[in-house]
């Protein structure tokens, strides 16, 4: 069969090649212009013949099916695909800037920049993971930027989409994937838990803050499976100034079990963004690997659970481990609704065992004078609230880390809300309705704003008996502090 | 070119109007018929007259196993299939016979293959339901994708020039590129009796210049075809069988 030869200036169906950027094993990648668009283009082609890995051209095929099929600032955008001449090929956008493998030089990076790092990627992954997606293949040379700062993940040759064939899975018994950053089930072949990507994560953070791999770079199958039952040596053994809840959230992520790991990336977005809602085990301690007979009893244990489909039941994609935000006003006036929300929340949970909850209450600030950080009993007002919120939170019943306290200060509730919401992938808002009418009136509804610019469901809750027909029109007083919603 | 694929009828006229509605709103050039216009449900007549109008108008047709049981009674059916098909054939006019012996067993279009069961010739009315059973039915022919139905649930399978197989649940709604290094067997959905646990038509559509194949399930009035069928007093389970999907 006649091969194309490419070459700098060669016109396929209307792309021309300026030059190569990337000349790989797998795939030549070129930067290509079509006058119809400006922006810069990046054009893969995919290397046939005799003696190419068949992973080569099964990859491509995947992120044929795949890259068509998402959407957003964290993936390049799909431009056009076809066969030309035999030679099949791929343009999507062309990401400015490098990967963050030029970073690894100097790394280590300090245990802040690690968590901001480790933050950003989550939140495009949870991302990526809500679109069907598996990424299956982190790692800093998969890592870009947008100059506006968004992360972008490129190469989807080894990835999953819940709602495509799996070409990869079903044609190769052997693993693939990048050897350090392989989660333990995909090294079993698992390819559906969307988990597998915190692992990789959890691998870069702790690459990157100690310099060292934690798994190191096995070159064989049975080095791969060491994961399986040898605990990475803790990071603070080698950073002694990485804080406990850094370590917490390495380890969680380096879990064996996909089930111990967070159940959604929002969640660990969640964790490095509100270290001080950490809830720390004993992992955060570790300055030891596990002893010699707990590994040697790990090395010969079944782990071919992890090989078998849908560990646990709180990772799917499809929301059963959603992040609801429940915004409480703890005026006086306002603990009916206040009683009303809990029993919504508590019903809610009962059919969501992997959500998590984030108690949100708004102390209002003047925006002019700064107000007193202390009430007239000279107790602090923000901590004050937190103590508030722990107890309208009592009755829910939720153990630590999955439930975090919140109170946001600012001139602007519904403002506040809403930055808290978009900032942390919240899935659900659960907000009362204020409970005078006319005080909606007067002060307009903080829930209509919030359900209107939200990027996500909102449910307004209000009592019955507060409906505006039952309610007497009397002014109230605005409690100085407190908030509420309507 | 965009195609819709539809295989399975069973004599459910609102099932078929609601597909073939839906496959017209996504703007279908050209409507393929796999076959089992007939048998099981309570309107022979007015299914093989939309069959024939649509068949005029440039749609394919090719027969299935029920189609052939109308004009001579050699594969041996359940008995609710059989009694079904007795009352069948008092209720198709002689216009309707006439078409049902004159369809074609297969329709070669290009690079595909329209065929009701499986491009095998015998024994006759294989079902391909699964991995395996698609290899050997693809290695019963050259097209590069083969539709088929008979199975009443929609899979899709794959296999590579080195004979690497790959089967898939298509999801509704969510096309799929059918790549051209591969070859491909779909086995539709049934529009008429569906048997996947839902209860909706199901049908299919291809669009050769995307190579998109995107499988669809379109709801339709159940309780009236189930009353239909209670009413022509054919067996009660055929009409239980739709409201469960099975």
């Amino acid at each position: 069969m006649p091969r194309l030869r490419v070459t700098t200036g060669t016109s396929i169906d209307g792309f021309t090649l300026n030059n190569c950027l990337h000349m790989g094993v797998m795939a030549s990648i070129w930067d290509v212009s079509l006058p119809a668009i400006p922006s810069p283009l990046l054009m893969k082609l995919p290397r046939l013949g005799e003696g190419i890995d068949p992973a080569a051209i099964v990859g491509f095929e995947m992120e044929q099916m795949i890259l068509p099929r998402l959407s957003g600032p964290h993936v390049p955008h799909y431009i056009a695909q076809g066969m030309f001449e035999d030679q099949p090929y791929l343009v999507m956008e062309r990401i400015p800037g490098t990967s963050l493998l030029p970073m690894l030089e100097r790394l280590p990076l300090e245990p802040h920049e690690v968590a901001a790092l480790g933050c950003r990627i989550a939140k495009a992954l949870d991302d990526l993971h809500r679109q069907h997606l598996v990424h299956l293949d982190l790692k800093p040379s998969n890592l870009l930027f947008r100059p506006t700062g968004e992360v972008v993940f490129i190469d989807f040759g080894l990835s999953h989409h819940d709602e495509l064939p799996d070409l990869m899975g079903e044609e190769f018994r052997l693993p693939y994937g990048t050897a350090p950053y392989m989660a333990p089930e995909q090294v079993m072949g698992q390819r559906k838990d969307p988990r597998s990507d915190q692992f990789a994560l959890g691998v870069l953070m702790y690459f990157f803050l100690t310099g060292v791999r934690p798994f190191g770079d096995p070159q064989r199958l049975s080095g791969l499976k060491r994961r399986l039952w040898r605990d990475p040596v803790p990071p603070r053994r080698l950073r002694p100034d990485c804080p406990p809840w850094l370590q917490e959230i390495i380890l969680r992520c380096l879990e064996v079990h996909p089930a111990w790991r967070f159940p959604t990336a929002a969640q660990l977005a969640h964790a490095l963004q509100h270290p001080e809602q950490v809830r720390l085990t004993s992992r955060s301690e570790r300055l030891k690997q596990d002893p010699f007979l707990t590994v040697l009893r790990r090395r010969f244990a079944d782990h071919s659970y992890l090989s078998k489909p849908k560990l646990g039941a709180t990772a799917r994609q499809d929301g059963d481990a959603p992040f609801l935000a429940v915004a409480i006003d703890l005026s006086p006036e306002a603990a009916p609704v206040a009683d009303e929300i809990r029993t919504m929340v508590t019903r809610m949970l009962a059919t969501l065992p992997g959500a998590r909850v984030a108690c949100l209450n708004v102390l209002k600030q003047g925006r002019i004078k700064l107000d007193d950080v202390l009430d007239e009993h000279g107790r602090n007002i923000h901590l004050q609230r937190l103590i508030q919120l722990r107890h309208w939170a009592e009755a829910l019943q939720l153990e630590e880390g999955r439930i975090s306290f919140h109170v946001l200060e600012t001139p602007d509730t519904a403002d506040a809300i809403l930055t808290y919401v978009n900032a942390n992938k919240v899935d659900h808002v659960i907000m009362g309705a204020r409970a005078s009418s006319l005080r909606r009136t007067l002060l307009g509804s903080v829930s209509s704003q919030v359900t209107s610019h939200a990027g996500c469901s909102v449910t307004v809750v209000r009592t019955r008996q507060l409906r505006s027909s039952d309610t007497p029109m009397e002014p109230e007083e605005e409690h100085s502090g407190s908030w509420t919603v309507g | 070119m965009r195609i819709a694929l539809m295989a399975d009828f069973h004599a459910n006229l609102r099932a078929l109007e609601a597909c073939i509605d839906h496959a017209k709103a996504q703007r279908a050039d050209r409507l393929v018929f796999l076959g089992d216009y007939v048998g099981y449900g309570p309107e022979p007549q007015e299914v093989m007259e939309r069959i024939m109008q649509e068949s005029e108008r440039g749609a394919i047709a090719v027969a299935g196993n029920h189609d052939q049981a109308v004009a001579e009674a050699r594969e041996s059916m359940n008995a609710d299939a059989e009694t079904a098909m007795a009352w069948t054939r008092g209720q198709l006019g002689p216009e309707a016979r006439e078409f049902l012996s004159s369809l074609p067993l297969r329709f070669e279009d290009d690079t595909r293959l329209y065929v009701h069961a499986s491009p095998q010739t015998y024994p006759a009315w294989i079902y391909v339901n699964d991995g395996p059973a698609a290899k050997r039915a693809l290695e019963a022919s050259r097209a590069q994708i083969v539709f088929c139905g008979h199975v009443h649930q929609p899979a899709l399978h794959g296999i590579t020039a080195t004979g690497q197989l790959v089967s898939f649940q298509p999801v509704p709604g969510v096309p799929i590129p059918l790549s051209r290094q591969r070859r491909w067997l779909t086995v539709l959905g049934s529009v008429g009796q569906p048997r996947d646990g839902i209860t909706a038509a199901a049908y299919a559509m291809f669009d050769d210049q995307t190579t998109a194949l995107t499988h669809h399930r379109v709801p339709y009035d159940v309780e009236a075809t189930v009353a239909a069928i209670l009413d022509a007093g054919l067996p009660q389970e055929l009409a239980s069988r739709l409201r469960k999907g099975r």
